[in-house]
């Protein structure tokens, strides 16, 4: 923990607020994200934890409050602009592009890291191959890091849904992220693959790639994560070591429903 | 470009090489000479709607303002038929830009609303404008095209000609298709927002093909007003861009291919129409050419509830069924 404190805040919310009609999603939230670690985010259904991933991410702009990334305000930036930044996400429920093959999935997240414009790419093509066959290369390889190589001409759409999972990460992070938000990754996968989703998340640690994942289940949540934030409600209920928050009576109390 | 729409391209050519050796009536070489022009437009609309999922009921105007800037800028300015085709192609990428920038902004189809709009202006302005568009008379006297100082006089060479640019209007779609920008409009037609959480931005992609697009139906409406030489803005009403977005959709806008067929099949529909009059009034039956526009929406329903991909698709579903059938 020392060690990550000294590492500094890759990632700082202060006082977010987002109000939809009537409902308060996220209520005057605080809380700062140390570099290289893994956080992450439960909470009850419906408690804002989506909700914050597209505040961070520009989905959603805040009602109020500061997001700060790397000392830069988030704030009103495009989502596009934000993953340029280097803040790459999965979505809730998975979201491919299922029509193209597995492997062009992850070229598209090389977006970032290419430039190719409209006019060469419609009309100089051997320029374009030399950048197309870099950009294919690296695809391969983010595939292989998230060991998914061997469906590389796969259609996306027809993969296992535990092999969408995996891409739906290969994908984001192909844009080369210092920070990735995982939206409960492990939902919908077998014990089997929950435990290489952990090992995935693990390693893609070591990549010192900051993680912030939000998660309903426990058993993997207490694994892999240096810090637990718990919301209800929108406000952060419960913060700490796993150990500590597990034995939280306020946590305790938001999960059985008070 | 892929294995398969590279043969087929080439299969193309082929085809275009042999055909006037086959059919020599100018009428016939004409008609197929009109077919070029709309699959061009075609080929820029599917990039429009079938990858970056966008309508536009405007394309009309875009091949009006192509064929206008070319008549004009030649015949009262004397400017050569290329400068003016380029003209064409800059007036109306600006135009699109206008139109587009600001609508491609939100969310939803207020292209398709702006669009109609627009292509109403176009044809207005088309009629009203005598002074410079010649009014509901029109332009005469557009000259003909060169190439290498050579100038296209007969049908054949402009047979030639146009179908060379379809062929070249399809090999930039499909190089496009396949490359960084292109693999981001799929990837924006497929979800926008993951493509924007990889960074691809989706409003300037979107405006970008829409001014691809729309520099494609400039190019058709130039080499339409210098091969009949005379334009007026009868052709260029609402109704054409309506025609133009049902080519796309009766062929299928996901497949370059299919809205190229969608193309091909409605422009030579007429000509079925009229030879079928004959039967019809052997039948009994007075057929009329006003008649076209039901039988035009009648097909769009059918494609729409029997093939929704469109006929290219389900041409390609028969032939695999039908495969599959004689290996058993
Ligand atoms: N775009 C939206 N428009 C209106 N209300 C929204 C929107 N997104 C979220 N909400 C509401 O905000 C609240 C928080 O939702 P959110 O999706 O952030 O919860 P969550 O913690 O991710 O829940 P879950 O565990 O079920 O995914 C809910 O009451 C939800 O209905
Ligand atoms: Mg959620």
């Amino acid at each position: 923990m020392m060690q990550a404190k000294r590492a500094g805040h890759i990632l700082s919310l202060e006082n977010i607020r987002k109000v939809f009609g009537g409902v308060v999603a996220v209520d005057g939230l605080t809380v700062s994200v140390e570099k290289g670690s893994v956080t992450s985010v439960i909470g009850p259904n419906g408690a804002g934890k989506t909700t914050v991933f597209n505040l961070i991410t520009g989905f959603l702009p805040p009602s109020a409050g500061r997001i700060t990334y790397s000392g830069r305000v988030l704030n009103r930036l495009k989502p596009h602009h934000i993953a340029s930044l280097g803040i790459a996400r999965t979505f809730q429920g998975v979201r491919l592009f299922p029509q193209m093959s597995v492997l062009e999935n992850v070229m598209v997240g090389r977006h970032l890291r290419s430039k190719t414009g409209i006019f060469s790419s419609s009309c100089l093509p051997p320029v374009l191959r030399q950048e197309e066959n870099r950009i294919r290369q690296e695809a391969i390889d983010w595939l292989d890091f998230v060991g998914l190589k061997e469906y590389a001409e796969a259609v996306a759409g027809n993969l296992p849904f535990g092999n969408q999972r995996m891409l739906e990460i290969a994908r984001a992070l192909a844009i080369e992220p210092h920070l990735i938000l995982l939206d409960e990754p492990a939902a919908g996968l077998n014990s089997r693959e929950t435990i290489v989703m952990g090992e995935l998340i693990e390693k893609i640690r070591q990549e010192q790639i900051t993680v912030i994942l939000v998660e309903h289940d426990m058993e993997l949540v207490m694994d892999i994560s240096d810090r637990v934030l718990v919301i209800n409600f929108g406000r952060l209920i419960g913060d700490g070591t796993p150990e500590t928050v597990q034995d939280d009576p306020d946590v305790i109390a938001a999960y059985l429903g008070e | 470009m892929q294995g398969r729409d590279t043969a087929g391209l080439i299969a193309l050519i082929l085809a275009v090489v042999a055909i006037p050796l086959v059919i020599r009536n100018d009428y016939y070489l004409g008609v197929l000479i009109f077919t070029a022009f709309n699959c061009l437009t075609c080929i820029g609309l599917c990039l429009l709607m079938g990858y970056a999922g966008q309508i536009s009921l405007g394309h009309g105007a875009f091949v009006a303002i192509g064929a206008y800037a070319s008549g004009i800028l030649t015949t009262t300015l004397g400017w050569s038929p290329w400068a003016a085709m380029g003209a064409g192609i800059i007036i109306v990428s600006v135009v699109a830009a206008i139109v587009g920038v600001p609508t491609l902004r939100l969310k939803g189809h207020y292209l398709a609303m702006a669009t109609l709009g627009f292509a109403s202006i176009i044809h207005i302005l088309a009629v009203a404008t005598v002074d410079l568009t010649g009014g509901p008379s029109g332009l005469l006297n557009i000259p003909r095209i060169s190439i290498f100082g050579h100038q296209l006089n007969s049908d054949m060479q402009y047979f030639y000609f146009s179908w060379a640019v379809v062929a070249i209007g399809l090999y930039v779609a499909f190089n496009l298709i396949n490359s960084r920008v292109g693999r981001g409009l799929r990837a924006l037609h497929g979800s926008e927002e993951a493509a924007a959480s990889l960074g691809v931005n989706i409003t300037a992609h979107k405006i970008q093909v829409f001014i691809l697009s729309a520099v494609y139906a400039a190019i058709s409406g130039s080499m339409y007003a210098y091969y009949v030489n005379y334009i007026d803005p009868g052709p260029f009403g609402v109704m054409h861009s309506v025609l133009l977005v049902t080519m796309v959709a009766v062929g299928g806008m996901h497949n370059i291919w299919g809205a190229f067929t969608g193309a091909v099949l409605l422009s030579l529909l007429p000509e079925f129409l009229s030879s079928a009059t004959d039967y019809l009034q052997l039948m009994g039956i007075a057929y009329q050419p006003d008649y076209d526009i039901l039988v035009y929406g009648a097909i769009l329903l059918l494609i729409m509830l029997f093939l929704p991909e469109g006929v290219f698709d389900g041409l390609g579903k028969a032939v695999r069924a039908g495969r599959r059938m004689i290996r058993r």
